[in-house]
């Protein structure tokens, strides 16, 4: 993971906690060069900043998940995937003229075990967003990932794949090559693979262009991941007819991950360490890897076609309607 | 009210859209087509099953009348009729969806967007799922999803070929992340009744797009559409907002779609039904039966070999 020094990314509830930590060093540096003891004080003052810290992520509201699902320090899937796995081999391509920087995957190590890993790519900075096309994939990605999918399920390597895009690649072209064949096509073919499949959210689940590779018997979500049917942003202009009531539209669209849990949808909740996955990449990693780890043990004490059904199960259920007998 | 105030409100509701003018117009004993502005008797529109008779402009059907015109007359059988939609997520834009659903279910006769039954296509047995755009732009939510997952389900257990008429918007917002499970669960059973080898076609009416292009709409054996329908994933604005550039006119229609090679064929309204019924008799399902015969034949010819091989 890079840990070059980087100018400090600020949302604004992160304010006053920031504020509080950088007078703390100022104290410190102060009593350092006259010679006085405050470590007391300090010590007060740190314990404030934690007890503060809390308090503002563990209240954070729908629209406020979101910016931190969207934090542009987010560790993104390949730093998860490097940060897990014990060996790591990109491949390219989906075999139909195409490769899509904006959705990696390849062959894997995780824990002893041969693996499949995919997902979502954003970009680290702006030069490699562009590139990137900001995580958002071409039918071509969708091809890349299915293509990889299919090759895991042939030599029996469970697939895990990261949703963090914030919808399918909206552009001409790609509908041209078929964006909603591309995402259909996975849908179906997800649910004839005999390997286990565990999917999880790290940042913003984005609509179809998540879905396209999000049907697995397990789906995992980190704490301040969103997933949702559709931008609030477009929900907003759409229903309000007002894109600026895209906070509104947060809240009542219930893209959080307790939300998602109360639908039936989510199956476990990855707690993220205190600040938020981008303030401790390394120890968001941890979480994901032991969760990862655990899924896996329980999936492979199943055959083959056990997990098929759990997997046509768990979608079967979703949805909520009334029948009167 | 003063002449002024007259005109102020007739500024304020604009032009009348193009729905609203199909609508009023169909009601009437003559009717102006749209596209091409030649007046038709109405009965005659009718007859010619909404087609006008003069440029061959589909005016948008509803789903009883679709039904009328595909399924043989007395064997429409409707499944799940009593399926209703709740609002899980308490949801509320400039209007509570719960009032949203009743006002819409008054105003169409219809429980939600979709209709669901078995019927006979010229004495072919078929399952059949008709969208209702009427019904909140025909969105998906979990009633949608459920009704169409039903119907795929028992048509795979009555070994039937599945038909759906789509007309949709995409996932229903109202319903939340549900309603974009839907696709998954849809596409689930649409992989059994696929691998009982049994035929699956989706016919594409204006408009197909959002998240019934990228589940079903786009899964079928065999992919019809009709004339001039919009079909396509991203909104053609949203996609116009990207690129800051106009779009062709041709973009996202059904003859563009056909050109890119996203459906097999543009099958106007009038023929659709003997061309449904074409394909179905061109391709019975693979009897049981015959297909454990296949599979029997299989295995000795396997151990067979094994045999010869010692």
């Amino acid at each position: 993971m890079a840990t070059t020094e980087r100018k400090p990314l600020l949302l604004d509830f992160e304010k006053p906690l920031i504020e509080l930590e950088s007078r703390i060093e100022q104290i410190r540096e102060l009593a350092a060069e006259n010679g006085v003891d405050v470590s007391e004080d300090i010590r007060q003052l740190e314990a404030r900043a934690m007890q503060l810290r809390q308090e503002i992520f563990s209240s954070l509201s729908p629209s406020q998940k979101l910016q931190l699902a969207r934090h542009p320090r987010r560790p993104s899937t390949l730093d998860y995937i490097q940060a897990i796995s014990d060996e790591w081999m990109e491949m390219h391509g989906d075999r139909r003229g195409t490769d899509d920087p904006a959705l990696v995957g390849g062959v894997a190590k995780l824990a002893g075990r041969a693996v499949v890993m995919l997902g979502h790519q954003k970009g680290r900075d702006t030069k490699d967003n562009i590139a990137r096309n900001f995580g958002m994939a071409s039918p071509g990605g969708y091809r890349k990932a299915i293509r990889l999918m299919e090759h895991a399920n042939r030599f029996g390597m469970p697939i895990l794949t990261f949703i963090d895009t914030p919808g399918a690649l909206p552009t001409a072209e790609a509908e041209y090559k078929g964006a909603g064949e591309a995402i259909a096509y996975n849908l179906r073919e997800m649910f004839r693979f005999e390997v286990p499949i565990i999917c999880t959210v790290i940042g913003e689940g984005g609509s179809g262009g998540a879905l396209g590779i999000g049907v697995g018997e397990r789906l995992l979500m980190f704490e301040h991941s969103v997933y949702t049917v559709a931008t609030p942003e477009a929900c907003a202009a759409i229903l309000w007819k007002d894109a600026a009531k895209a906070s509104q539209a947060a809240v009542a669209l219930k893209i959080t991950a307790p939300d998602l849990k109360n639908l039936g949808i989510l199956d476990q909740l990855l707690p993220e360490p205190s600040g938020g996955a981008h303030s401790d990449p390394l120890g968001a990693a941890t979480i994901l890897k032991q969760a990862l780890i655990e899924n896996l043990e329980t999936l492979l004490q199943m055959n083959g076609q056990e997990r098929r059904k759990m997997r046509y199960q768990k979608f079967r259920n979703l949805g909520v309607f009334t029948e009167p007998s | 009210m003063s002449l002024f105030d007259w005109f102020a409100n007739r500024r304020k509701s604009g032009p009348i859209s193009q729905e609203r003018q199909e609508r009023d117009i169909a009601d009437g004993l003559w009717s102006k087509c749209v596209a091409c502005g030649v007046l038709a008797y109405t009965k005659d529109l009718r007859a010619n099953q909404m087609v006008c008779p003069e440029c061959g402009h589909h005016v948008r059907v509803d789903s009883n009348e679709r039904i009328r015109q595909l399924i043989d007359a007395n064997t429409w059988q409707p499944l799940d009729e009593s399926l209703s939609p709740t609002d899980p997520l308490q949801f509320r834009d400039r209007k509570a969806y719960s009032d949203r659903l009743r006002e819409t279910q008054e105003k169409t006769g219809l429980i939600d967007a979709v209709q669901t039954g078995f019927g006979q296509i010229d004495k072919l047995p078929v399952a059949l799922g008709v969208m209702d755009f009427r019904f909140m732009g025909g969105s998906m939510g979990s009633v949608v999803g459920e009704k169409i997952t039903r119907l795929i389900e028992r048509a795979t257990q009555k070994r039937y070929p599945v038909i759906i008429v789509c007309a949709s918007g995409g996932a229903r917002m109202q319903e939340g992340m549900l309603s974009l499970m839907q696709m998954a669960k849809i596409s689930a059973a649409l992989e059994c009744h696929r691998e009982a080898q049994l035929l699956y076609i989706p016919v594409l009416t204006n408009p197909t797009t959002g998240g019934v292009t990228a589940s079903f709409a786009m899964l079928g054996d065999i992919i019809l559409a009709e004339p001039r329908a919009t079909i396509g994933f991203a909104g053609r604005r949203v996609i116009e907002q990207t690129l800051r550039e106009k779009l062709p006119e041709e973009f996202q229609t059904a003859e563009d779609l056909l050109q890119h090679g996203f459906v097999d064929a543009i099958v106007p309204r009038t023929q659709l039904k003997k061309t449904l019924a074409q394909l179905i008799s061109l391709h019975q399902p693979v009897t049981p039966t015959h297909h454990q015969l296949l599979q029997l034949e299989a295995i000795a010819l396997t151990s067979s070999i094994a045999d010869s091989g010692k």
